[in-house]
């Protein structure tokens, strides 16, 4: 039956192609468009470390004095100053930890006829590489003991792997970096945590670091900073920051593997801050915040408004299409209603009349659905062209692909639906009689 | 005309023109939004900077390896670059206004006693700064040299709390000054910054935009006396004629890569480039709204010749009766463009109020001001038109109906 009803639908929508081709078109724009938006949106707000991302936690506490503090309101400082990073890694409260912040270093090869280049830097400790699940391709991360000796290692990323050293196992290879001889201890597999969740503050979403060096041997070299410094009294500093200044400038990582010891690191933070208020250094009441990775990227509002604002804008749009196809749709229906009845009267009954008129909309929403995803396809190519740092990731993905299908079908069944219901009412005889 | 017999008419067909009412009412609510916040952007790029943003360019040099003697270093670029053909002006600075690289503020007090402080302002440093920048002073005068303080000092000193190491004079803009003193005198007043530390002020300048969060008052920006070197993450900026920006961009880097080759050059663009890249997600954002409304426009229209298509093609026999009866060409043409003009106005009302809920929801989620009333008339007349405008090539069909069609049986 449904084979049949199938075949009517084409016969009856190539009887009135320009009517047909304008409820593909809009049904096809709105889809386009708000498929579109939908894949910015999916894109950004995905969990950059899936499975792993709710036992890693950012802690912030509060060292600033009393100047603008509004009790409840407000928040930690955004980073942590040298001291407190030091004196929260050196407890070893959490299951891992990692001190780090972002530079820019000075990358030279002997030998070689490259021409030395600035390269973005993370300067961190050891545990960032087991706690984040970073993949390596060669060699292995530093350890706990090669931050203590302040150890000349790095880890390098494939894309620098491969301009340097055309993606050979570098390991046991020297660089210069800053200045500075470093022995190359890994090179890192495929990683690309989107968004880079860790320093939100680097504002990149496609390109990682492309050297990471201990953060006590990136000190002693003296490599250049680069990031967000906030300082809070009289505290003031230049690009490196000194280590007693009053300026947070590192990010705190910490990885707690039971909600249990979340609440208990908390507190930690808690008698911490309470410590270092009897100590003099603080001067606020505990202001501590302890936030997993979605809830840190959701309080940073990663997903820019703009973002959101054009997704409401395409959903707006797709309603507008959809009304208009609806209103089409029972033009078209109800044109027919002499044949209906006539189908009617020879005995098809209301439900079968239904499901012929479903099947029509189906076929249109199906056709929509092509439209949609090509125009979709278009959409995502203009979105990679626009200037924002997300712009490189807008492609489709599978899971994405098979949304937009649903979409389209859904919403043109949902159209489909109140004409042909409309044009089922008609009562059979009066259509007879009329001609 | 007659509305009375248009409405009969319509009742017939209730459900489908309150479906055209519906679009054209969801149209206009999203149309009169749009235009709106294309409004807002385009506002916020017309953010005036106050500097001769057409003649300027800037180089940013990154050392390799160590950097022995910074400020001589610095001093010797600024002579050479001084020395070239073409340039007017060189000073040095970490940011300019509108900047995508960071930016560098303050809390400014009136009383160092306040817990809160009284407005935030942008902070800009370095030498040179208004002759390059081509800013202008409407009171006071420019720092004199004895005033500056080296970078390197100044932070020592703030860490220290050493008081003597610290400029003790500022520059601050108009907006600020008609802030904290309104009414007032600005000269020889004294500020506080965030920590406390008085700053008297010397001079007053007209316009100058701070370098980013500009919600937070785009002209509170201040100008203190600290000296930089290229080696504290200062770029040169250069002044010269607008037509000579990519000779003597090129003739800079060149130049200063021969006094130092041991540098790399991280940035070397014209400040209309920088601003651009500033505001690159607003154009493009205003530009997406702009093909929203017409992709929007275009469907409903579309929407309205379908259907009226739909009519015209159903009404046949009755154009065709009352054509027999007398009816002109023209009484037919305006039948439709009534019919047309009253569902339009219809879904105009319905509109107006959804746009206003529309502005309500934005206004909620996005610090978005309320919806200027100038906005739903441009869209009622928006929405008019267009359906006028779709309804003509149906209805002039309809009027092409000839009476003789009433004698026709089917």
């Amino acid at each position: 039956m449904l084979g049949y009803y199938f075949d009517l639908a084409l016969r009856s929508l190539r009887r009135n192609k320009v009517l047909t081709a304008l409820m593909v078109l809009a049904i096809a724009l709105g889809i386009g468009a708000s498929m579109t938006t939908l894949t910015v949106l999916h894109v950004l707000s995905g969990d950059p470390l899936p499975g792993r991302s709710s036992t890693l936690y950012y802690a912030q506490v509060d060292p600033r004095d009393m100047n603008g503090y509004l009790p409840g309101k407000s928040q930690p400082m955004y980073q942590v100053s040298w001291i407190d990073g030091m004196n929260l890694l050196r407890a070893k409260r959490a299951d891992r930890q990692a001190l780090m912040t972002g530079g820019l270093v000075v990358v030279q090869r002997h030998n070689t006829m490259l021409d030395p280049f600035y390269e973005a830097a993370r300067y961190t400790t050891g545990d960032f590489f087991p706690m984040f699940g970073v993949p390596l391709e060669y060699g292995h991360a530093w350890s706990a003991s090669d931050d203590e000796a302040h150890a000349r290692v790095a880890v390098i990323s494939a894309t620098l792997n491969g301009k340097l050293f055309g993606g050979t196992d570098s390991t046991g290879q020297t660089l210069r970096l800053s200045g500075a001889e470093f022995r190359i201890v890994g090179v890192l597999g495929n990683w690309h945590p989107n968004p880079q969740f860790y320093d939100l503050l680097r504002k990149s979403y496609d390109e990682n670091e492309g050297v990471y060096v201990p953060l006590s041997s990136s000190q002693d070299v003296g490599m250049h900073h680069d990031g967000s410094v906030d300082c809070w009294g009289k505290g003031g500093t230049g690009i490196n920051p000194d280590h007693a200044s009053r300026c947070a400038w590192l990010q705190f990582w910490v990885q707690l593997d039971k909600p249990a010891e979340a609440a208990a690191y908390k507190t930690f933070l808690i008698h911490y801050s309470e410590q270092q208020k009897a100590l003099g250094r603080f001067q606020r009441p505990p202001n501590v915040q302890l936030r997993d990775v979605m809830q840190w990227l959701d309080y940073n509002q990663v997903v820019p408004d703009d973002v959101r604002l054009q997704t409401w804008l395409a959903f707006g749009f797709l309603l507008v299409c959809l009304v208009n196809t609806v209103g089409l749709m029972l033009a078209k229906f109800m044109r027919r209603a002499g044949e209906l009845g006539v189908r009617r009267a020879l005995g098809a009954s209301k439900r079968s009349l239904f499901a012929q008129l479903l099947v029509e909309s189906g076929v249109v929403g199906l056709a929509g659905g092509i439209g949609g995803l090509l125009l979709a396809l278009l959409g995502l190519w203009l979105v990679r062209r626009q200037p924002a740092e997300y712009a490189p990731l807008a492609h489709l993905d599978p899971a994405m692909l098979l949304a937009t299908f649903l979409l389209a079908l859904g919403a043109s069944l949902l159209a489909g639906l109140l004409p042909a219901w409309r044009a089922c009412q008609i009562a059979p005889a009066l259509q007879l009689k009329s001609n | 005309m007659d509305i009375l017999p248009i409405l009969s008419t319509l009742r017939r067909h209730k459900l489908t023109a309150w479906l055209l009412a519906l679009e054209i009412a969801l149209t206009c609510a999203i149309v009169c939004n749009a235009v709106f916040l294309i409004g807002q952007r385009l506002q916020r790029m017309d953010v005036p900077s106050g500097i001769a943003e057409h003649e300027l360019v800037q180089i940013q040099l990154g050392y390799i390896g160590d950097t022995p003697d910074a400020k001589a270093q610095t001093q010797n670029d600024v002579a050479a670059l001084q020395q070239m053909p073409g340039v007017k002006q060189v000073g040095l600075d970490r940011y300019l206004p509108f900047s995508l690289d960071g930016s560098s503020n303050t809390g400014i007090k009136l009383d160092p006693q306040q817990q809160q402080n009284t407005l935030d302002a942008g902070q800009y440093l370095g030498q040179n700064l208004l002759p390059t920048l081509g800013v202008r002073l409407v009171a006071g005068r420019n720092f004199e040299p004895g005033e500056y303080v080296d970078f390197d000092t100044a932070v020592a000193a703030l860490n220290n709390g050493d008081m003597k190491g610290l400029p003790q004079t500022m520059i601050i803009t108009q907006a600020i000054a008609e802030r904290l003193w309104p009414g007032q005198e600005a000269l020889g007043k004294t500020l506080y910054t965030e920590s406390g530390i008085p700053f008297r002020v010397i001079g007053v300048i007209a316009v100058l935009a701070r370098q980013n969060n500009l919600q937070q008052g785009a002209q509170y920006s201040t100008y203190w006396p600290i000296r930089m070197t290229s080696a504290d993450g200062a770029s040169y900026f250069i002044r010269c004629a607008p037509q000579h920006r990519e000779s003597v961009l090129k003739a800079a880097v060149a130049k200063l890569k021969q006094l130092n080759p041991n540098r790399v050059v991280l940035k070397a663009r014209t400040y209309d480039h920088a601003r651009r890249a500033f505001f690159a997600n607003d154009r493009a954002m205003a530009g997406m709204l702009v093909g929203v409304i017409v992709a929007l426009l275009i469907v409903t229209a579309l929407g309205i010749v379908g259907l009226a298509s739909f009519w015209v093609a159903q009404r046949r026999r009755m154009i065709g009766v009352r054509r027999a009866l007398g009816a002109t060409r023209g009484d037919i043409l305006h039948y439709f463009q009534t019919e047309n003009f009253l569902l339009a106005t219809i879904g105009i009302a319905l509109g107006m109020v959804l746009a206003y809920g529309i502005n309500l929801f934005l206004m909620m989620h996005y610090e978005l001001p309320r919806l200027p009333a100038i906005y739903f008339p441009v869209g009622a007349i928006a929405l008019w038109s267009i359906g006028q405008l779709a309804v003509l090539g149906p209805a002039l069909r309809a009027a092409a109906v000839p009476p003789v069609v009433a004698t026709r049986s089917v």
